[in-house]
């Protein structure tokens, strides 16, 4: 008891800035107050204020207050959703102030097939029924997908309306409808040997348990090769807003076919083309090509629009690349508007389809410049410019191009001469 | 031994939906009512509709008294909600006529098939009453779309056998998906 009245001091003693942190735990319930004994002389509490202590602290922490990192409707003044019901249906993630890999749950980047519909589930009422072109359909309630072998990875999830244009003036507002968690659930190729997958199957329709039963036709190739039902999400519950109790994976491919509040997965033989599917229909199969799993994207987070640096001199320049093909294998970033190219850092192993921290040193002489980065993937797919896109498919560029599917192309950030960072496409 | 047998026996009896995966143990057979329940996804072959039917005629009648015209206008257009009805001449070419001001794709002018408009509107209308119309209800509204787009007269009248065989305008004049690959580029030659 004695020695661990000691040891607690000393820790107080060698960081102010932990002792908040330290206080909180110590005193469990009930009083409210931390006890005057538990400061050393010397730790006065107008040196180093305390966050006081609750039942809903002790049970589930929080933020510090100084922390205001929001999320935000997507897109800034444009329609808010398809039937301009005024619902806020895309909610975006504030990249720029994001650090490594995992977006924190709460930020998670939020959309609906349709309005800002988000279904209350009893998860001991929630079941997944498997059905179609097997031998044995079968119904299995959370409890049953608990018991099942799991997997957790890391995997980026990122809406086809994550488009940028010169028009935004942050990265949340030109990137922000992507993010990063790491999910754990049953990878669905379990679930369909289960169920006896037969052969004439290639296909597959998922379907959602909201208001419109969101549902989206998909390969069985994938199926079987890394999707998953997930009921985890940064080692805790699925949040409602993204499918509680249980959403499809479907690593790379748009956000919309990560089936959310997911009830029952269809195998058939051909492409269902149900409302989510008639909305990706194109008219020429490349551009159906693009509009299905997403290609090699970076941006550079920080700095970033609407940021100021306070004056030349060394800033780590950094951001974030993922892919639908794989794990990023390179990033590159240029300091000088796009004629030098120069490695980045990539931060830690990383993972098949998860976004992938990337740093580049860069030392800032004041002039104005533009950053831009740029991903190749594993299987060596590289992420285009504009004009490369408008190339490839033989159209005359100019700035009101539109690429073609999920919109990878390169982000430039302009360095002004005062140190503000602006939409280098404006 | 024979304590085991009557255990697993009990077990048997006790249970009415029994585990059913073979490696695992888990889960249950569905019956036939629960999944023709939930089999609401129609595809282009329309063996998942529901018996019924429905014309034009009765569509347009509940187009007005189901709240349809309220957010899709009179006529299917010039109002809040997605166009269902295009402004351009027929002699526009269908991907360009079939674009609302909105910028939205007319559903009933530009699906490939008719059990998309029939499945859309089983599913996901009207607006805050999802699910509420019957499946007679269902044939008359697409009947109705239908019709108003030109694509089918205003006598016909749809059901299970009829829908399926509707022939859009769009007809074979979109873009089909590559076969997906583990590890292949999303679009061969492309690299981006």
């Amino acid at each position: 008891m004695g020695s661990k009245r000691t040891s607690r001091r000393e820790l107080l003693k060698s960081s102010g800035a932990l002792a908040g942190g330290l206080a909180v735990l110590s005193q469990t319930p009930a009083s409210g107050q931390v006890p005057e004994h538990d400061h050393a002389p010397g730790m006065a509490m107008a040196d180093s204020p305390m966050i006081k202590g609750s039942k809903e602290l002790v049970e589930y922490g929080q933020r510090s207050h100084y922390v205001t990192s929001m999320r935000m409707a997507h897109p800034m003044g444009g329609r808010p959703s398809p039937d301009a019901f005024g619902k806020t249906f895309h909610i975006a993630t504030p990249l720029q102030d994001s650090v490594g890999v995992i977006t924190p749950s709460s930020l998670h980047y939020v959309a609906t097939t349709r309005g800002a519909f988000v279904p209350d589930i009893d998860p001991k009422q929630h079941t997944l029924m498997i059905h179609g072109l097997v031998d044995r359909p079968l119904t299995f309630t959370m409890e049953d997908l608990k018991r099942l072998p799991s997997v957790t990875r890391l995997h980026f999830i990122e809406c086809a309306g994550n488009r940028h244009n010169g028009r935004q003036k942050t990265v949340q507002e030109s990137h922000g409808m992507t993010s990063c968690a790491e999910w754990t659930g049953v990878l669905l190729s379990t679930l369909l040997k289960e169920c006896g997958l037969k052969s004439s199957a290639t296909w597959f329709v998922a379907e959602g348990a909201e208001e419109v039963k969101g549902a989206s036709s998909m390969p069985i190739a994938k199926a079987m090769d890394d999707c998953m039902v997930a009921y985890g999400m940064n080692g805790e519950p699925v949040r409602p807003q993204n499918g509680f109790p249980l959403r499809l994976m479907v690593p790379g491919f748009e956000g919309i076919f990560h089936t959310k509040w997911l009830r029952r997965i269809k195998t058939v033989d051909r492409y269902y083309m149900n409302y989510n599917d008639y909305g990706h229909l194109e008219k020429t199969p490349k551009e159906a090509a693009l509009a299905f799993q997403i290609g090699p994207k970076s941006v550079i987070t920080k700095p970033s629009g609407g940021q100021q640096l306070p004056g030349r001199g060394f800033y780590e320049i950094s951001g974030l690349a993922w892919s639908g093909g794989g794990a990023i294998r390179s990033v590159e970033v240029s300091t000088d508007g796009g004629r030098k190219w120069n490695r980045a850092e990539i931060k830690e192993t990383p993972q098949r389809m998860a976004h992938t921290r990337f740093g580049y040193p860069w030392t800032w002489d004041g002039s104005e410049t533009e950053i831009l980065s740029r991903c190749t993937d594993e299987i060596g797919q590289v992420q285009p410019t504009r004009e490369q896109v408008a190339k490839y498919f033989n159209v005359p560029f100019d700035r009101s191009y539109r690429v073609p599917g999920l919109d990878n192309s390169v982000m430039p950030w302009r360095i002004n001469k005062d140190g503000s960072v602006t939409n280098g496409l404006a | 031994m024979g304590s085991l047998r009557l255990a697993m026996m009990a077990l048997l009896l006790g249970s009415p939906a029994l585990a059913q995966s073979p490696t695992y143990g888990v889960g249950h057979a569905p019956t036939p009512e629960e999944i023709r329940a939930l089999d609401i996804s129609i595809g282009p072959t329309g063996e998942e509709l529901p018996p019924g039917h429905g014309s034009a005629k009765e569509g347009a009648a509940l187009f007005q008294t189901k709240g349809c015209a309220g957010c899709h206008g009179k006529a299917g257009m010039g109002a809040i909600a997605p166009a269902l009805q295009s402004t351009k001449s027929q002699d526009v070419p269908l991907w360009e006529r079939g674009r609302g001001t909105s910028g939205w794709m007319i559903l009933p002018l530009t699906a490939p098939f008719a059990t998309t408009v029939w499945d859309y509107i089983h599913r996901g209308m009207p607006l805050g009453r999802e699910g509420s119309l019957k499946a007679d209800e269902v044939y008359a509204l697409t009947a109705y779309l239908l019709f108003m787009n030109k694509v089918i007269p205003e006598d016909q009248v749809l059901d299970q056998q009829s829908l399926p065989k509707v022939k859009m305008p769009m007809g074979d004049d979109y873009g089909r998906l590559p076969d997906w690959k583990h590890g292949a580029p999303r679009l061969q030659g492309y690299n981006h």
